[in-house]
């Protein structure tokens, strides 16, 4: 049984389709990179995943409907959202004292070491901390709990460039050692690209791609063309063309490896060059439908 | 535990469910608590404000009396009245708190989108609305018994030493009011007046702050005047008006402690037998079932 399993996810806001019939699968144990512009869809199919949202469509997470049985999922699901959430007058030791109250997998002890860590005092509360200390506190009451999916709605939205190299540090450090889902969703892509399993990228309610990142690697190059080579590199059908520097990069999707070598100097992509290329793509592609 | 797990496997009858179950709604009230510590500040407060007024209006008491402008009976009857007085203000402060508490509290989650991080942990909405339901009906009477009670203790003894060496003073004190049976009397209410009679309203106010997109108190206030309007308007009659009217002021046979100071003259029967009572219990948990559902579709605002 995956995970998570979606076939012909949809959800309609009045005349605004959010989600435009998702196929979806996610294996036990991956992590999956789901990107995607503004208003596309994102926190809507995270969402339905976590029973926040009615939906159309089939959809099983943990062998569950997340909309009829949100608490007993949320036995073996966490989730932060994309802003702090947590109740500005609660102090850490009644976060705690609740979590672990209510939580059956709660492990207390692991969240107190997790958040001696910090420089969160378990007097403080949640109204006095920084941003930055309500997403760590946040990340350890979530990663004290032994969920077997957590999902991560730009978890680091806001946080500067310490606190989010913290955030994935501790992620990675006392998390990805067990055979946990993960699903998160972020605009700051490059700080997710190594730990990533799979990748996704939807637009507009529609999943535009979907790949794990070793078909990603396999798949897509970026060569930075000689610029003697430029129409033969061009004759290649490239998705996506640049200029770096006063020279071209342009981007493939499943030439030969051979072949580009011989054009110029050749790398994978990054996810958001990727991106970039696959949305300006996919956005000609349905203006072009739409004329 | 074995054996009776793989008689009934996932089955809610299992002790360890139960258990959970009452876990997970004790921790519900205890957060509520936390969160809105005036339902007990608040009472606590006018309680001590209150027994501040006491000790003045005491002495004085005592000066009149020594000077005998005031009889045994008259005396009795003036710190009889003060015994009801604070039972009344702070049962009447655990009133407002309850409108108050109801009216904002699953507003207010959405509104500081806290309503996420709640939904993110294994609480059904049957069980947050239950809770919350809880404050009003059970815990701000409970509170508001044991303030009174403490209270009215802390009088009793502030009287006998301000009475003390007054003549009959500190006798009139321990056998002319009737404490036990006022508190008594006082539970009563307590539990079928905010208890039981005004459960509909609060899960009215529960509805509201749960749908309301903004400004609930309005919401939760419209639509009663504007039955009550449009029934005078079109019908001439004030039929709405008046179930309003008899559900703000009780049935007959539930008396206020104020009038009656005996036990015997409450007639619990009377009241569990009055058929609005019951009527008011059905629409009250069918306005929380409306309650659960809304919940589950909100977010946060």
């Amino acid at each position: 049984m995956a995970c998570i399993e979606a076939r012909g996810l949809r959800k309609a806001f009045g005349t605004t389709i959010a989600l435009d019939g998702i196929d979806l699968r996610v294996e036990d144990g991956r992590i999956l990179g789901i990107i995607g512009p503004n208003g596309a869809g994102k926190t809507t199919a995270l969402n339905a995943i976590l029973g926040l949202t009615s939906y159309q469509g089939e959809l099983r997470v943990l062998g569950r409907d997340p909309w009829t049985e949100r608490d007993q999922l949320m036995r073996d699901v966490c989730f932060i959202a994309d802003v702090a959430v947590l109740p500005r007058w609660i102090k850490v030791s009644q976060a705690l004292d609740y979590v672990a109250g209510i939580h059956p997998r709660f492990d207390r002890a692991k969240a107190e070491a997790l958040l001696r860590k910090t420089s969160i005092g378990l007097n403080r509360r949640v109204k006095h901390l920084s941003k930055g200390m309500v997403a760590q506190l946040h990340l350890a009451l979530v990663m004290a709990i032994d969920v077997k999916l957590l999902v991560l709605d730009e978890p680091t939205l806001g946080l500067d460039i310490l606190f989010r190299k913290q955030f994935y540090d501790s992620l990675l450090g006392d998390y990805l050692d067990r055979n946990r889902t993960i699903v998160v969703t972020t605009h700051q892509v490059e700080e997710l690209q190594h730990i990533l399993t799979d990748l996704m990228f939807i637009d507009r309610g529609r999943i535009v791609l979907s790949c794990s990142m070793e078909e990603f690697e396999s798949r897509y190059a970026e060569v930075t063309v000689h610029p003697e080579q430029i129409t033969a590199a061009r004759a290649l059908n490239p998705i996506y063309e640049r200029q770096v520097f006063g020279r071209s990069v342009l981007t493939f999707d499943r030439v030969e490896r051979g072949q580009l070598l011989q054009l110029g100097e050749v790398h994978t992509p990054s996810i958001s060059d990727l991106f970039v290329a696959v949305m300006s793509n996919h956005a000609g592609i349905a203006q072009g439908a739409a004329r | 535990m074995s054996t009776q797990s793989t008689t009934m496997p996932g089955s809610f009858a299992q002790p360890d469910g139960i258990s959970r179950a009452l876990g997970t709604f004790y921790w519900s009230i205890r957060r509520e608590l936390w969160e809105n510590r005036s339902l007990y500040l608040a009472p606590l407060l006018a309680a001590a404000v209150f027994l501040f007024g006491f000790v003045v209006s005491a002495i004085h008491l005592r000066h009149r009396f020594s000077s005998s402008q005031l009889d045994t009976e008259q005396l009795r009857e003036a710190l009889t009245t003060r015994f009801d007085i604070a039972a009344a203000l702070i049962m009447f402060i655990a009133f407002l708190l309850g409108i108050f508490y109801t009216i904002d509290t699953l507003y207010g989650e959405r509104r500081d989108r806290s309503i996420l991080f709640w939904k993110s942990l294994p609480v059904s909405d049957l069980t947050t609305v239950l809770s919350k339901f809880c404050i009003p009906i059970v815990v701000l009477p409970m509170v508001s018994f044991a303030i009174t009670l403490v209270t009215q203790f802390c009088m009793l003894l502030l009287s006998s030493v301000i009475f003390m060496g007054s003549g009959a003073g500190v006798g009139i004190v321990w056998t002319g009011i009737p404490f036990l049976s006022d508190s008594s009397a006082l539970f009563y209410h307590l539990l079928t007046i905010h208890g039981f009679w005004y459960a509909p309203l609060y899960a009215w106010l529960l509805l509201i702050s749960a749908w309301a997109p903004r400004l609930p108190f309005l919401w939760a206030a419209m639509p009663p005047f504007v039955i009550v309007g449009l029934e005078r308007i079109t019908f001439g009659t004030s039929h709405f008006l008046d179930l309003l009217k008899y559900r703000a002021l009780g049935p007959n046979s539930a008396m206020t402690p104020e009038h009656h100071h005996t036990t015997t003259t409450l007639i619990p029967h009377h009241f569990f037998s009055t058929p609005g009572l019951w009527t008011g219990v059905v629409i009250a948990a069918a306005l929380l079932f409306v309650t659960v559902r809304v919940r589950r579709y909100r977010g946060p605002i």
